[in-house]
């Protein structure tokens, strides 16, 4: 099993989550999160005076699946969150080495 | 006589210039402010506006507008000593009780608009001694004045609603006590965004209604003089407003909220000298230059300067207040569409009477804010340790937090 870890511009989480429900995808959790990177980050102007936006916002998205599931998801994911401008996120990818559904307590695969 | 269509406009009047306060400047200051501070802003506002209350009563009111003597007025009225429920103020056709309250809603909100300086590093003890003081020392001998019959108005000063009474004694005392406190950490440079500009533009907007009954109300009577100074204060707003935003759309590429109500706020302060004396065409040229100005002006203090006048009170309020006062001058003449002078007094000399009031209001008030800053300073302290400072004042000081969304505990 595998955690993918996906950081995306706000406004793309409505395609990706239709993109994702297209394949199948049964569950995924997303927080509001704030990070740099190529973007760095965007001045804002309050009264004439400059202030430096060091994070931006952005979602991340939390999606555990399957082993043959990943490359699938990956790539539903990069389609549906590119704009091709920088600032469009990251995926990561990790192992998983155990899930339980707290509600019946199923482990591995079944629990997914 | 008591009349009733004028005393129901003051009464309206006094509600208007109530909400100016409480809420609206809480609510335009708490907004640019961080969100660990919000409540400290919005306590200071609300705790000077009940302490002014029973000083004003106690007192102030008093000194204010009660005695002859033309610097400070008498205590015959103190604690409402002699003040009868069906008695006539002294030249309107309003109950005293009715302008006892009108005018303690200046009072309040004068010592409020100095908030702007010093909030995010203040202590709480010191905000109530300063405000206080500065409430007797300076508002109270400076309407006196102005509008009590003192030496100001003696000599012909125009100020219709506080130009020189309320925004230049704020403006200036504000930058005396930014200078004093000193700057919060991390100013000029490594200052954190206001922390909910939709708050400043709520709290604006407020504040634009409440001014209808600060300068119409100011006429004093429902009628003519009420209805053209509520023209010319709403016309002055708006043309402030678009006066700001396109100076930062031409500067910065984008119109912004938070800049376009300072604009209302600035083109509003400059207009209240003015209101009762100048026609549309003064309006017009009060709402350019005041916008301009006030934005210079806060380019200036902050950044040439680097004085933390934390959120402008001297650019928009004192600069606009002082600006609206010198500029009654020329504009009140008749061939601009305003009043007209008296018998035997010009332009040019109607100018210099301007620039008497408010270089010695500036410098009374100046000097007297210097002075009671000092006194609150050796009484109880004036900053917060910098470990507060960097926490907040709402947790440290009040025991509260603003926003407590998610797991914010549970009684015990």
């Amino acid at each position: 099993m595998k955690l993918i870890i996906a950081i995306i511009q706000p406004y793309k989480m409505d395609a990706v989550r239709e993109a994702l429900t297209e394949i199948s995808v049964s569950g995924l959790t997303v927080s509001e999160v704030r990070g740099y990177g190529r973007q760095r980050g965007h001045t804002e102007v309050y009264r004439g005076a400059e202030y430096t936006i060091n994070y931006v916002p952005k979602l991340k998205l939390e999606i555990a699946v399957d082993d043959d599931k990943v490359d699938e998801v990956v790539d539903a994911v990069t389609r549906a969150a590119r704009t091709g401008k920088v600032g469009d996120g990251k995926i990561f990818v990790i192992d998983l080495d155990a899930v339980t559904r707290i509600r019946t307590g199923e482990t591995g695969v079944q629990a997914l | 006589m008591i009349n009733g269509a004028d005393t129901a406009w003051i009464l309206t009047s006094t509600v208007l210039v109530l909400f100016m306060t409480l809420p609206g400047l809480a609510l335009f200051y708490a907004g640019l402010v961080r969100a660990k501070n919000i409540l400290s802003v919005l306590m200071h506002c609300l705790a000077i506006a009940c302490l002014v209350t029973v000083l004003w009563f106690a007192g102030a009111y008093s000194l204010a507008f009660v005695g002859t003597n033309p610097w400070i007025g008498d205590l015959s009225q103190a604690f409402l000593f002699g003040v009868e429920r069906g008695a006539v103020h002294p030249g309107t056709t309003i109950p005293d009780t009715v302008y006892i309250m009108f005018q303690m809603t200046f009072a309040i909100i004068t010592p409020a608009l100095i908030v702007g300086a010093y909030v995010e590093r203040i202590k709480f003890s010191a905000v109530l001694l300063f405000s206080g003081l500065w409430l007797i020392v300076v508002y109270a001998p400076v309407t006196h004045w102005v509008w009590g019959g003192g030496w100001l108005a003696i000599m012909g000063a125009k100020d219709y609603a506080g130009g020189i009474v309320v925004h230049t004694t704020a403006g200036i005392s504000a930058l005396i006590v930014a200078i004093a406190l000193g700057k919060r950490d991390g100013f000029p440079r490594h200052l954190p965004p206001p922390h909910a500009s939709w708050m400043v533009m709520v709290g604006a907007c407020m504040l634009w209604v409440g001014w209808f009954g600060f300068n119409a109300g100011s006429a004093l009577t429902a009628g003519a003089d009420a209805g053209m100074a509520m023209l010319v204060t709403h016309m002055a707003a708006a043309i402030a407003s678009l006066t700001w935003m396109a100076i930062e759309w031409a500067r910065f590429g984008k119109p912004s909220v938070v800049g376009m109500v300072t604009g209302t706020i600035a083109g509003l302060a400059t207009i209240t000298p003015a209101s009762g004396f100048v026609g549309p065409l003064g309006a017009v040229v009060i709402g350019v230059v005041s916008g301009a100005f006030c934005y210079a002006m806060v380019q200036v203090v902050k950044q040439r300067m680097i004085i933390d006048d934390s959120l402008d009170v001297f650019a928009v309020h004192g600069v606009g207040g002082m600006t609206g006062t010198l500029l009654t001058a020329p504009l009140m003449d008749a061939a601009f569409g305003g009043v007209g002078f008296a018998e035997g007094v010009t332009a040019g000399s109607q100018f210099v009477v301007q620039v008497i009031g408010v270089g010695s209001v500036a410098i009374w008030s100046g000097v007297a804010s210097f002075v009671l800053i000092k006194i609150t300073q050796a009484l109880v302290g004036l900053r917060v340790v910098p470990e507060i400072e960097t926490q907040g004042l709402d947790l440290t000081t009040h025991g509260e937090s603003g926003y407590n969304v998610a797991m914010g505990g549970s009684t015990q």
